[in-house]
C-alpha cells in the first residue's frame, strides 16, 4: 500500500520525456499509472525514477487519418469506449475498452499503459492484433511502427525499447461488410479476461470474404486462430464452430481459477460465439 | 524530494509539498483530514477510495497526489451543498443502501459519476456502472434501490 | 402514539456515514502518533535463526524495532489465548511475536515503529530475518496423513481435538436396516471474511497515569480488553480502555483477539506515545481468522417411506496454525448440534477432528458452524429426494419436525423451542412459481442448451448462544449473557448503554425502537451508547446473531425495572398505591381513574429532585440488567435458488433467489431485510466464487482481491424475501436473530440448484466454489 521512494519527473513534451529516459537508468514511464502504481504499492516495482508523461497532450486523442484511426497512447479507456470515431470506424476496439476493469479504472487507465504492460488478461491486445493495428514508438533516434501481432512478445513483455515511448496506435477502419465482436469471459475477482475473443467477419454479396479470430488470455500473448476455412463458406454455425476449434496453444497459461486446458476450451467456445456475433453484425 | 502541487479540493484551493510516492488517498485522508475516502484493498478493486477528479470517478489509491496537481477533486465531504444532502446521499439513507458505511462514500461518488453519464439507468446499467465498488454488507440489493431513488429525484 | 416496533425507521447511524463524517479507527489521529509496520513470515513453516534489525533501526525516523526478545524482556504474558476449551484440547502457546518458529505465512516476527507509515514500511523491508524453511502442510486432510509435517510438537498427528456427539450405535443400526442410503464426501471451502475495513488499532499509552486507550476494530471491546490485558500485555484491566469507533464490518473476523493488536499495544507502552497500525488488505487476509475449511464424509439413512432414520457425519476441521479465540467451539458445538436441521431424525452421530495446519487460524465467520451443518444436511436432503423418488420438496416435508412437536429435543443436544416449518416452504414455492419452473426445466432438458436448476435449502439456525451455565459446561471461558444500563434523564430522554457492539447492524436505531416502544416515547428521545469499555460496563459484544435476542432483551429488562420504580414514585406523588398504577404511552395512571396520571417526565424529574419522594426509595431513574437467555433462539426458513448453467463452459448465472425466513418478531423490517441480503451475498459467494487457496508450500495464493472473488454487484441479482412469524417463546421481544441466516441457508440452495440443473449428466455433487471449470469438468466426466 506504500510505494518505495522514487524521484518524480514530469515531462512537458515527448522529447523531454525521451531525454529523461536516457538520463535515468531504470526509470519508469507513467501514463495513467494504472499498471505501474498497483505494482509499486505492492513494492513489486521499485523504480528509482518515475517519469510522468500523463500530461502530454500530443499523446492524447482519437482522430481519423486516411483509412485508419489514430489513438494517442494517453487516451483513456473511457474515451475509447465512448468515441464516435471508433464507433463508426472500428467499434470492436471501443467495445473491448468498455470491458476493461470498471468505470474508475477506465477513467484513468490508458491504451498505451495498458498495452505496454502486456497483461495476458487485458482486453485490448487481441483486438489490436485482430484488426491489424500498428503500434507507434518514438526514441531519440526517430520513430518506428510495429504490427500489433509482433508487438506482444511474451508475458508482460513487448517490443518497446528502453529508450522508447509508445506514442500512438493506428487501427485500420473496418471495411465495408465487416462485422467484428469482442466477447469476454471475466475473472470474478480481478475483472481481467480469463479469455477474451475478438473476431471479425466480412461478408460481400452474401458470402464470406474474410474472417479473423484472435483470443487473449489463453497464452502469454494473443493467439491468432486460422479461420480461413470460413472464407467462401456459408458461415453456418457448424462452419464457425469448426473454424474456432482450431484454437491451439502450446503452453497455455493457467491459475487457480482456470487451468490451461480449460482456457483453451473456453477460447474455442468464446471464439465461436464471437465469430457468430461478428457474422450477425456483418450482415 | 517533494513535489509542489496546487489543486482544488471540494471547491477550495489547496497547496502542498508532497513526497512523490504519496498516494492521493493518503494526501486527502492524512494531510487534508478528509477521511471520507477509505482504503479497503491494495489492488485497485474495492473502490472505497473513489473520488471525483475533474468530474470523473477515479480510485484515489491508484494515483499519486502529484498526478492530481492542477485538478479539481470532490470527496464525499464536498457532495452535500449548503447543508442539503445530495439526492444520492438521501437515497442511500432512505433505501438502507449502507450498513457499516465503509464503502459508502466511494459507492456514492461512483453512483454520482454514473448518473452524470446516464441520468436514468436501468438495474443492469446500475450494476454494471458500480462494478468497481465492493460492498461486503448489503448484498447490493438496496444500493441499486438507492441509486434508482436518486435518479428519480434528480430527473 | 404511532407503533415503533416493527417499523422501518431510517437509520440514525447514516447521516454521519453518508457524509464522510463517520470516524473509523484509521481516521483517528492522536498527538505524537507514530506508525507501526509488522514484519511477517514469508514462509508457512520455518525456524528463525536470527533477526538483524540494525539496518531498520538506522533509518532516520525509525523509533523502535521490537522482536520476541523485547516481548520477553517486557515481562508480560505475551501470548494470544484460546477462549473455548474442549476436553483433551491440545493448546500450544501462541506467542504475540514468533520467537523461534513461524507457523503460517503472515506470522509476526518483528514490528517497526516510525514517524510515518511509509517510513515504517521502508524500515520493515530492512529487517533481515534469517529463516530455515521447514516442510509445511496447509491442507486439512494432508495434515492428518502419516508423516505430515508437525505444526506443533505437542500435537501428534496435528490433532487439536477429537470430539463427538450423538450415538454411534443407533446410527449404525439405522443404516443396517435402511431402505435408502445416500452419502457424500464434501469440502466446505475456506473463506476469508473480507470486512471491507481492514483491521486497525490506535494504542495510546500514557506513562504518567499508567493508562492506555486503545481504539480498534472490535466487535466486542470488553472481551478484547480482557484477553489483551490478561494474556497478552499483563496490564491491569481497569487501566485499559478499549473503544470501537465506527467499525467497517466484521462478520466474525473482529471478534477474535489477534497478536497484531497486542503488539501495537506493546509498542505504545515501550515508546510512551500513541502508535497506530492499519492492516493492508494483504495483511488482513493473511492474518484475519478464516472461516469453514472442513473435509466431511456424511451419510443419511431413510426408510421405505422416505423418513430419515439416521445421519452419520465425520469431519476434519482445520484450526490453522494456532487456536483462535473461539475456534474449537465452531466445528463442534456450533456444528454438530445443528445436524438435525428442520427434521425429526431419530439417530445422529457426528465425529469431528480438529486439525492444525500451517495456515492462518480458522474461527467464527458469519454463521460459524451452522452454514457447514446446514450444507451437510441440505446436500444430503437433495440426494435423499432423488434416492427416494420423492423429490426435494416432498422429502423435506415428510421429515419436518411437526408443528405440534415443540419443544423438540434433537439427538444432538439442542432443544428447539418453537418452529413451524411447512408454511415457509409453502410460501417459498408460491413465490418462485415452482410448477412453472419445473416445466421450463423439462423443456430445456428436451431442447439442450443452457439448463436451469432449482435448489432448496430448509435451514435451522441457533442464535444467541446460551445459557451461560450451559456454554460454561461446554468449555466456553465466557458467559453468554448481555448487559444493558438504561438511564432516564430528568427531562425524560433516555440513554442506553449496551454491551452489544454494532459494526454496521444498526443497533442504535433498533435499540432506540425497543426503548421507545416500551416507554411510549419517541425514538429520537433515546440515545444508544456502545463500544467503549469506559462508558459501558462489561458486555459480550455482537456476534452469533445475538444482539436483538440477548442485548435487546437486557434492555427490556432494564426498562421494566424502570417502569416498576417509576410506578412507586408516581404512586407517592399521586397518593395512590403502586399496585394500582399502570404505565401506558409514557404515562403512569391510576387504574380506573384516568385523570390521575403523571407523565414519564414528571416522574423522572421527581426521581432526581427527590424533594417529595418515597422514604424507602433511592433517588434516580435508571436500571442495569444482565440478561442470560434460557435457550438459544431458533430461526428457520426455506430458500429457493434458480440458476442457469451454460453446460458448454460451466458458467452459472443466478436467475432467481427467493427466501422465506422466520426470525420471530421483527423490530425494524428494513434492517432485517438488509441483514438477510448481506448474508445471502456471502453465502452465494461461498457457493460460487470465494475460496482461500493455499498451495502445497503453504503460500496463500488467493490472498488479494485479484484472486479471491468477493461478490460484486454485477454478479448478484435482486433478492425476493418474505417472512413467516413464529415468535421466540422465551425472550420478552419474541425475536430470534437474523444476521447469519442468509449465509447459513444459501450455499446449499445454490449448489442444489446447480446439481439439479446437471441431473441429466448424472452429476450428484460438485465442491464449492462452483467455478466454471469444475462444472465443465463434471459435465464432461
Amino acid at each position: 500500500m506504500y510505494p518505495a521512494q522514487f524521484d518524480y519527473r514530469r515531462a512537458g513534451s515527448v522529447d523531454e520525456a525521451l531525454g529523461l529516459l536516457q538520463e535515468h537508468e531504470d526509470a519508469k514511464l507513467m501514463a495513467g499509472g494504472h499498471s505501474l502504481i498497483p505494482m509499486m504499492k505492492l513494492r513489486l516495482a521499485q523504480p528509482p525514477v518515475v517519469i510522468d508523461i500523463g500530461r502530454l497532450d500530443e499523446l492524447k486523442g482519437i482522430s481519423e487519418a486516411g483509412g485508419s484511426v489514430r489513438v494517442g497512447s494517453l487516451t483513456t479507456h473511457a474515451e475509447i469506449a465512448a468515441s464516435d470515431v471508433l464507433a463508426a470506424r472500428c467499434p470492436v476496439l471501443a467495445e473491448a475498452a468498455g470491458h476493461i476493469g470498471d468505470a474508475q479504472v477506465r477513467n484513468r487507465g490508458t491504451i498505451g499503459g495498458n498495452i505496454a504492460h502486456a497483461d495476458p488478461g487485458s482486453d485490448i491486445p487481441p483486438v489490436l492484433v485482430l484488426v491489424g493495428a500498428s503500434v507507434h514508438l518514438q526514441s531519440p533516434s526517430g520513430t518506428r511502427s510495429v504490427a500489433a501481432g509482433d508487438f506482444f512478445q511474451d508475458l508482460l513483455m513487448t517490443d518497446v525499447g528502453e529508450d522508447e515511448i509508445l506514442t500512438h496506435v493506428e487501427a485500420p477502419a473496418l471495411g465495408a461488410g465487416t462485422g467484428a465482436a469482442y466477447l469476454k469471459f471475466e475473472h470474478p475477482a480481478s475483472g481481467y479476461a480469463v479469455v477474451g475473443a475478438a473476431a471479425s467477419v466480412t461478408v460481400q454479396n452474401g458470402r464470406c470474404t474474410a474472417a479473423g479470430l484472435v483470443v487473449g488470455g489463453v497464452s502469454a500473448t494473443p493467439t491468432t486462430v486460422d479461420v480461413s476455412s470460413l472464407v467462401g463458406s456459408d458461415l453456418s454455425d457448424d462452419a464457425i464452430a469448426a473454424a474456432a476449434s482450431g484454437l491451439d496453444a502450446e503452453d497455455p497459461i493457467g491459475d487457480i481459477f482456470a487451468s490451461g486446458d480449460y482456457r483453451v476450451h473456453v477460447g474455442k467456445v468464446y471464439g465461436k460465439r464471437a465469430l457468430a456475433a461478428a457474422r450477425d453484425r456483418a450482415s | 524530494m517533494t513535489v509542489s502541487i496546487q489543486l482544488e479540493v471540494n471547491g477550495k484551493p489547496v497547496q502542498a509539498a508532497v513526497e512523490p510516492r504519496r498516494l492521493l488517498v493518503h494526501f486527502l485522508r492524512e494531510d487534508l483530514g478528509l477521511t471520507g475516502a477509505n482504503i479497503g484493498c491494495e489492488t485497485s478493486l474495492c473502490g472505497a477510495c473513489t473520488v471525483l477528479l475533474d468530474g470523473n470517478a477515479v480510485k484515489s489509491c491508484t494515483m499519486l497526489a502529484a498526478q492530481a496537481d492542477g485538478a479539481s477533486v470532490t470527496t464525499i465531504e464536498g457532495l452535500a451543498q449548503n447543508g442539503e444532502l445530495h439526492p444520492l446521499q438521501e437515497g442511500f439513507w432512505e433505501k438502507h443502501g449502507l450498513q457499516c458505511g465503509y464503502c459508502t462514500p466511494g459507492m456514492i461518488l461512483s453512483a454520482n459519476y454514473l448518473l452524470a453519464q446516464n441520468p436514468s439507468p436501468n438495474d443492469e446499467e446500475i450494476r454494471e456502472g458500480l462494478k468497481g465498488n465492493i460492498c461486503r454488507c448489503t448484498g447490493y440489493h438496496n444500493i441499486v434501490e438507492a441509486v434508482k431513488y436518486a435518479a428519480e429525484r434528480m430527473s | 402514539m404511532a407503533r415503533v416496533l416493527g417499523t422501518s425507521i431510517k437509520r440514525r447511524e447514516d447521516p454521519a456515514l453518508i457524509t464522510g463524517r463517520g470516524k473509523y479507527t484509521d481516521d483517528l489521529k492522536a498527538e505524537g502518533m507514530a506508525h507501526a509496520a509488522i514484519v511477517r513470515s514469508p514462509y508457512a513453516h520455518a525456524r528463525i535463526r536470527g533477526i538483524d534489525t540494525s539496518a531498520a533501526e538506522a533509518l532516520p525516523g525509525v523509533l523502535a524495532v521490537l522482536t520476541a526478545r523485547d516481548v520477553a524482556a517486557a515481562g508480560i504474558p505475551g501470548v494470544v489465548p484460546v477462549g473455548w476449551l474442549l476436553p483433551d484440547l491440545v493448546t500450544p502457546a501462541h506467542p504475540m511475536i514468533a520467537a523461534d518458529t513461524v507457523r503460517h505465512v503472515g506470522d509476526a516476527v518483528a514490528v517497526v515503529v516510525a514517524e510515518d507509515r511509509y517510513l515504517a514500511r521502508d524500515a520493515a523491508d530492512r529487517v533481515a530475518v534469517d529463516y530455515e524453511p521447514l516442510d509445511a502442510v496447509a491442507d486439512v486432510v494432508a495434515a492428518l496423513e502419516d508423516g505430515a509435517p508437525a505444526v506443533h510438537e505437542e500435537a501428534p498427528g496435528n490433532v487439536a481435538f477429537d470430539w463427538e456427539i450423538g450415538e454411534r450405535e443407533s446410527v449404525d443400526a439405522a443404516f443396517a436396516s435402511a431402505a435408502h442410503t445416500v452419502e457424500l464426501d464434501l469440502r466446505n471451502n475456506r473463506l476469508i471474511p473480507h470486512a471491507i475495513e481492514p483491521r486497525a488499532v490506535l494504542a495510546s499509552y500514557d506513562s504518567s497515569t499508567g493508562e492506555m486507550t486503545i481504539h480498534m476494530t472490535s466487535q466486542n471491546p470488553h472481551v478484547h480488553r480482557l484477553l489483551m490485558t490478561l494474556a497478552s500485555l499483563g496490564m491491569p484491566e481497569h487501566k485499559v480502555r478499549i473503544v470501537a469507533p465506527e467499525v467497517g464490518g466484521g462478520f466474525g473476523s473482529k471478534i477474535h483477539h489477534y497478536a497484531d493488536e497486542a503488539i501495537v499495544g506493546l509498542c505504545s507502552m515501550k515508546l510512551d506515545r500513541p502508535v497506530k497500525w492499519t492492516a493492508t488488505r494483504t495483511e488482513t487476509n493473511l492474518t484475519d481468522a478464516h472461516g469453514r475449511d472442513h473435509s466431511t464424509h456424511c451419510a443419511m439413512a431413510l426408510d421405505a417411506d422416505g423418513r430419515i432414520t439416521g445421519l452419520r457425519v465425520d469431519t476434519a476441521a482445520a484450526m490453522g496454525a494456532y487456536l483462535s479465540t473461539f475456534a474449537p467451539a465452531v466445528p463442534t458445538y456450533l456444528y454438530g448440534t445443528l445436524l438435525s436441521g428442520q427434521y425429526d431424525i431419530p439417530a445422529i452421530h457426528c465425529h469431528v477432528t480438529g486439525v492444525f495446519t500451517h495456515t492462518a487460524p480458522v474461527d467464527a465467520y458469519r454463521g460459524a458452524g451452522r452454514p457447514e451443518a446446514t450444507y451437510v444436511v441440505e446436500r444430503l436432503m437433495h440426494l435423499a429426494g432423488d434416492a427416494t423418488g420423492l423429490g426435494p420438496v416432498e422429502v423435506r416435508r415428510r421429515n419436518f419436525v411437526s408443528p405440534d412437536a415443540f419443544p423438540y429435543q434433537t439427538q444432538v443436544a439442542l432443544a428447539y423451542d418453537s418452529g413451524n416449518y411447512g408454511p415457509a416452504m409453502d410460501r417459498a414455492l408460491e413465490m418462485i412459481g415452482y410448477d412453472d419452473l419445473k416445466s421450463e426445466q423439462a423443456s430445456r432438458r428436451d431442447n439442450g442448451g443452457k439448463q436451469i436448476g432449482i435448489g432448496f435449502s430448509s435451514y435451522i439456525e441457533a442464535c444467541g448462544l446460551a445459557p451461560s451455565a450451559v456454554v460454561g459446561s461446554l468449555g466456553a471461558q465466557a458467559g453468554q449473557w448481555e448487559s444493558a444500563d438504561v438511564r432516564v434523564h430528568p427531562t425524560a430522554s433516555v440513554t442506553v448503554y449496551t454491551g452489544s457492539s454494532s459494526h454496521g447492524q444498526g443497533h442504535e436505531t433498533t435499540f432506540s425502537q425497543i426503548v421507545a416502544d416500551k416507554l411510549g416515547i419517541a425514538p429520537e428521545a433515546v440515545e444508544v451508547i456502545h463500544g467503549d469499555t469506559d462508558l459501558v460496563q462489561f458486555g459480550m459484544g455482537t456476534y452469533g446473531s445475538r444482539s436483538a435476542a440477548v442485548g435487546g432483551s437486557a434492555i427490556v429488562k432494564s426498562v421494566e425495572k424502570i417502569i416498576e420504580k417509576g410506578k412507586k414514585i408516581a404512586a407517592h406523588l399521586l397518593e395512590a398505591s403502586a399496585e394500582d398504577l399502570e404505565y401506558e404511552d409514557g404515562n403512569f395512571r391510576v387504574a380506573g381513574s384516568p385523570d390521575r396520571s403523571l407523565g414519564l417526565g414528571d416522574v423522572a424529574l421527581q426521581a432526581y429532585l427527590a424533594h417529595n419522594y418515597p422514604d424507602d426509595l433511592e433517588p434516580g431513574l435508571s436500571a442495569t440488567s444482565f440478561y442470560d437467555p434460557a435457550n438459544f433462539t431458533y430461526p428457520f426458513g426455506t430458500h429457493v435458488c434458480v440458476v442457469e448453467v451454460d453446460t458448454e463452459t460451466g458458467s452459472i448465472e443466478l436467475l432467481r433467489y427467493a427466501a422465506v425466513d422466520d426470525v420471530g418478531n421483527v423490530i425494524n423490517p428494513m434492517i432485517v431485510d438488509g441483514q438477510l441480503h448481506g448474508g445471502l451475498a456471502q453465502g452465494i459467494g461461498q457457493a460460487l466464487w470465494e475460496n482461500a487457496v493455499y498451495d502445497e508450500s503453504g503460500q496463500l495464493v488467493s490472498g488479494s482481491l485479484m484472486d479471491y472473488a468477493v461478490p460484486k454487484i454485477h454478479n448478484l441479482i435482486p433478492f425476493e424475501l418474505d417472512r413467516t412469524t413464529t415468535p421466540c417463546p422465551h425472550n420478552p421481544l419474541g425475536v430470534k436473530g437474523v444476521g447469519e441466516a442468509g449465509a447459513i441457508a444459501s450455499p446449499a440452495a445454490v449448489v442444489n440448484a446447480v446439481v439439479d440443473a446437471l441431473a441429466p449428466f448424472g452429476i450428484s455433487h460438485i465442491d464449492m466454489p462452483l467455478t466454471p471449470e469444475k462444472v465443465w469438468r463434471a459435465v464432461n466426466s
